[in-house]
């Protein structure tokens, strides 16, 4: 993968202001300068806890919302700022899909038609008539074509993320972005979709930007692996890098934190303690450094770099990061 | 094959099923043959059906299965908060030594809280928004000790939080729910459920909702307390993960019935059911190779209203046409299987059962 990148974000940065009555009191910094490439064909997991600003990053990605500030680079062109008339043919290129399958359809309208509208807002005439293309997507994502003129409330949850997905597919895009797109299912629905959108990705060489709160998830479907706290990478890296040799301390407390059923017993854990400050005013230097055992003075004075340790492939930014130790002895002892 | 004929005599396991009356009489919560059903418009759902188990001071049970398995309704109807308008419920559940089924409301209301009592899913909406968190740890308190005085419930309240781990409870006490973090809604939440010491705790989903590093806080608190105050936990969850770190026994729950019972090490370790294998193996993992698909159950969790006939989980199961027709016909009744203690309700023979596990989980890599 040498190609030039499909994707590149440059400093991007979302703050909300947050008001009382008509004066601004504050600014909630969701996003705070991310740097990322995805090329094509690359899976790209963006992992962190509640309020890091993975959603906010997604959102942004596919200008659901307005950066503040940085670039984003699609296929060459700056769509940071792009209007509703430059997007609309990017939008063929650039689909999201929802976590939530239950609020994402309409309830009104047939499986057919929700997932022709892509086609039809787009004035595209497929080969062969729109219904047949609507009818080769159901089938791509597993569901039967005949269920077309069905409503979204006859389908289970897994069934109904299987249309949304056909929705995101219908325009051949280049980049999906997918937030959370298994959390809210059963786990053995989970599966079914994990397996699904890896086939499609695998299948039609799509580049993803995935978006989840499991680790273990996007360990099973990403190549690459971003580890965001506050509104910030802390860590980015291949997924051999991320899961055998975390360098960030973060990323090591949130690893040894998932509960894994090859494991029984108390696991020796790293015990992170208080909860995730408010980005309201997230600390000084380090954003991690509250709830990090390592933290020295200088953490608190100067915020550490995003910097690349060895090679290149995997960057860290901590003033302390681990080096070498894998992360089975440090968890054990 | 009719389903009133008895079991035909080629029966690979040919022991008794598990009787009705279990053993451990002097466990702190015995559930015996407990079924619950709503009547709607639609139909009968047959949310629990026969489902027995024990949990005894000190120990933890882990109720696992996935949504409509009947695991949240088992443990409402332990705490007797089903509507008796539109519930059915018969069995036994005895907290105590005391019967809960049929017993009167206000009797129930006595137990719940002083000797039972629930840690919820979502602690914002189990915490009334209007009080404060003080308040109203003090009058879960106060309720069952109605001598105690104000001063004294308030002193109670604010050595609880503290002992939940919130810093500085003297000032969180008079704070409102949406002033905590998720977090730390959840330790309040535990602390008013254990305020009045009861024996028997249930945690529905208590982590579900909550971050992994928070959730990490959340299963250590719980645990700490459970040495300290000795109580019996019955932890619901879906995540399976959980379950092994903080169990020591699992029944494992699919259309209402209990398919698999046993220490957390067997169902774990060496789990004897097919939907048991089924959630083990579509599980992703931190280990074992990445690159490997998941397995997926195929189909969907079943209709409660409209359960399948025989064995609720056949159509799914790809062992099933290996078990006969029995499958479609006879729900099959928990026995025992593998080592002590350990059941399983499965047509399948217990040899059959270990050359498809070995076979077809165990190599996958990810049940180990």
């Amino acid at each position: 993968m040498t190609d030039e990148p499909l994707l590149r974000v440059r400093g991007l940065t979302k703050h909300f202001p947050v008001r009382q009555g008509l004066r601004a009191t504050g600014l909630v910094r969701a996003v705070d300068g991310l740097d990322f490439d995805v090329r094509p064909g690359e899976t790209l997991g963006l992992v962190g806890e509640s309020g890091c600003g993975k959603t906010t990053t997604g959102r942004m990605l596919v200008r659901l919302l307005e950066p503040t500030s940085g670039s984003i680079e699609f296929a060459g062109r700056d769509i940071t700022h792009a209007g509703r008339r430059e997007l609309r043919p990017l939008r063929q290129e650039l689909q999201i899909i929802f976590q939530d399958p239950y609020a994402s359809l309409n309830p009104r309208h047939t499986v057919g038609r929700i997932v022709a509208m892509p086609l039809q807002v787009n004035g595209i005439k497929p080969p062969g008539g729109i219904k047949a293309r609507v009818q080769e997507l159901l089938e791509l994502v597993g569901l039967n074509p005949e269920h077309y003129n069905r409503y979204p409330h006859e389908f289970s949850g897994g069934q109904r993320q299987r249309i949304g997905i056909a929705r995101a597919l219908a325009l051949r895009p280049k980049l999906i972005v997918a937030d959370e797109p298994v959390s809210a299912l059963d786990v053995s629905i989970q599966a079914q979709v994990v397996n699904l959108l890896r086939d499609l990705q695998r299948e039609l060489g799509l580049a993803f930007v995935f978006i989840a709160h499991d680790l273990a998830v996007i360990r099973h479907f990403c190549q690459r692996v971003a580890v965001m706290y506050l509104g910030r990478i802390v860590e980015i890296g291949d997924r051999e890098d991320i899961y055998e040799r975390p360098q960030h301390p973060y990323t090591r407390a949130l690893l040894s934190a998932i509960p894994d059923v090859t494991q029984l017993g108390p696991a020796g854990r790293i015990r992170l303690t208080g909860d995730v400050p408010t980005p309201l005013d997230p600390p000084s230097g380090c954003r991690f450094r509250t709830r990090c055992w390592k933290a020295q003075d200088i953490c608190a004075t100067e915020e550490p770099a995003l910097v690349p340790r060895d090679g290149g492939r995997q960057a860290t930014a901590c003033h302390f990061p681990e080096v070498a130790a894998p992360i089975d002895e440090e968890v054990s002892s | 094959m009719d389903s009133s004929e008895p079991l035909p005599s080629g029966e690979p396991d040919d022991r008794p099923a598990v009787p009705a009356q279990r053993s451990d009489q002097d466990a702190y919560l015995r559930v015996d043959d407990l079924r619950v059903r709503f009547d709607t418009s639609d139909g009968v759902v047959r949310a629990v059906d026969g489902v027995s188990f024990s949990v005894d001071r000190g120990r933890t049970l882990g109720i696992v299965g996935e949504s409509g398995s009947g695991k949240s309704v088992t443990s409402l109807a332990i705490l007797g908060l089903h509507d008796p308008k539109r519930t059915t419920i018969t069995g036994e559940i005895s907290v105590g030594g005391r019967q809960v089924v049929g017993l009167a409301d206000e009797e129930v209301r006595r137990l719940r809280g002083r000797d039972m009592a629930m840690i919820f899913q979502d602690p914002l909406s189990a915490l009334h928004p209007y009080y404060t968190v003080g308040r109203q740890i003090a009058e879960a308190y106060r309720v069952h000790h109605p001598k105690a005085n104000r001063r004294e419930a308030r002193q109670r309240a604010v050595d609880m939080l503290d002992r939940v781990g919130i810093p500085q409870p003297a000032r969180r006490f008079d704070q409102y729910p949406h002033e905590f973090s998720g977090g730390m809604r959840q330790r309040a939440m535990i602390a008013m459920s254990l305020v009045n010491d009861p024996a028997l705790l249930i945690a529905d989903e208590p982590t579900t909702a909550l971050d992994v590093t928070v959730q990490a806080q959340i299963l250590d608190l719980l645990a700490d307390l459970q040495a300290e105050f000795h109580s019996a936990i019955i932890l619901i969850t879906h995540d399976l993960g959980v379950v092994g770190q903080v169990a020591d026994d699992v029944l494992v729950m699919y259309g209402g019935r209990a398919v698999e019972r046993g220490s957390v090490e067997q169902v774990l370790r060496s789990p004897q059911h097919p939907y048991t294998w089924g959630l083990l193996s579509s599980v992703p993992s931190l280990h074992g190779d990445a690159d490997a698909d998941l397995v997926p159950i195929p189909g969907n969790p079943p209709s409660l209203i409209n359960l399948p006939q025989g064995c609720a989980f056949h159509p799914r199961c790809r062992y099933a046409d290996r078990a006969g027709s029995r499958s479609r016909t006879d729900v099959p009744e928990l026995r025992p299987a593998g080592a002590a203690g350990h059941l399983v309700a499965c047509h399948l023979g217990e040899e059959e059962r270990a050359t498809f596990y070995a076979e077809d989980v165990a190599s996958v890599g990810v049940a180990r």
